[in-house]
């Protein structure tokens, strides 16, 4: 079953409540043919856990590394993908777009 | 963001009400708009187009950059009939992140053998219909093809103002059902805004095939901007 955005805030107040680090990444803006629209967001705790996505899965595991470095510095954090950035290749989109991603430590 | 603010998202969300949150993604800060608010928000004007779109994105205001994230209720579903059709149509319609409710209050038909896993109402509408609170981001279709069910259940939807209605039936039924319809007091613009025959012409005939077009029909009716929408129909 695939995880609507309620059952992952839901996720994120849950796991905040029962004493987990969290952090929520969402994607603030996409060029070209990104993935996922303006608004999708992915929510993560400390044990690495996370839910939803913020692209077609191309980028999810850069995102939970920085949300982890979020959550334990407690500040928000601009992340930006796309093809044209050769270095990151490995956690590009291969779509062709280019996503801006805010993550941001819940709590 | 700050918890207070998610608790009051969550809570708001299974209200079913729409909500904003605004973030200024430099600073982090961050406030909630309910839909009731906006109005009297400095951010009104910006705050009702994205509401309107039901898009997410980004204003400049002052100087600052601010991420308008629009939470719309999730889309439901609400199956006036638990036919074949309605079997192919409620695991559809979940699958594409619907909330699916069905009511018939012929409980040969409205059983759970036949819809496992399915909130099912064998109720009649006047009875059903009231306490699930349908709204805009409802989908509605009436597939009984018995007056004494779709009838009222069709007055009701236009009550509520629901972004999709659709009634099962050729156009000489329909024909005939708009004619009920205006006696019982329906409006022209009510009646403009049933889609009947129900779904996009694929030539669908099997039940699934016949949801498919159902569901192909209210999907462009949710995304597709008001002018694209009527070249789909």
């Amino acid at each position: 079953m695939l995880n609507r955005d309620e059952d992952i805030l839901k996720a994120a107040e849950d796991w905040q409540k029962a004493g987990h680090g969290v952090a929520l990444a969402t994607v603030v803006e996409t060029w070209g043919s990104a993935p996922r629209p303006a608004g999708s967001s992915l929510v993560i705790n400390d044990d690495g856990t996370f839910l939803g996505s913020v692209s077609g899965g191309c980028v999810e595991g850069a995102v939970v590394t920085e949300a982890l470095d979020v959550i334990a510095s407690g500040k928000p954090r601009m992340l930006e993908f796309g093809v044209a950035d050769e270095t990151a290749w490995n956690v590009g989109l291969s779509c062709g777009g280019t996503i801006r991603v805010f993550v941001e430590k819940v709590g | 963001m700050k918890l207070e603010i998610l608790k009051e998202l969550n809570a708001e969300r299974a209200a079913r009400r729409p909500v904003i949150v605004v973030t200024d993604t430099a600073s982090g800060e961050q406030r909630l708009v309910k839909a009731r608010d906006i109005g009297s928000d400095p951010l009104r004007a910006e705050l009702a187009k994205q509401l309107r779109m039901g898009k997410s994105g980004n204003v400049e205001v002052g100087g600052k950059k601010l991420f308008l994230n629009v939470y719309a209720p999730t889309a439901r579903l609400v199956i006036i009939g638990a036919v074949h059709i309605s079997q192919a149509l409620a695991p559809l319609a979940r699958s594409l992140d619907y909330d699916v409710a069905i009511v018939d209050p012929r409980t040969a038909f409205a059983s759970p053998e036949r819809f496992p896993d399915v909130k099912l109402i064998a109720e009649w509408p006047d009875i059903a219909l009231p306490p699930l609170n349908v709204d805009h981001y409802t989908a509605f279709v009436a597939v009984t093809h018995d007056p004494k069910i779709d009838d009222p259940a069709l007055l009701h939807a236009f009550a509520k103002d629901c972004f999709y209605i659709g009634a099962l039936g050729s156009r000489k039924t329909h024909a005939k059902r708009v004619e009920r319809l205006r006696a019982q007091g329906a409006s022209e613009s009510d009646i403009a805004r049933i889609h009947a025959p129900i779904g996009l012409d694929i030539g669908a005939v099997s039940p699934a095939e016949i949801a498919v077009s159902i569901m192909a029909e209210i999907t462009a009716q949710l995304r597709l901007p008001p002018r694209e929408k009527e070249q789909a129909a």
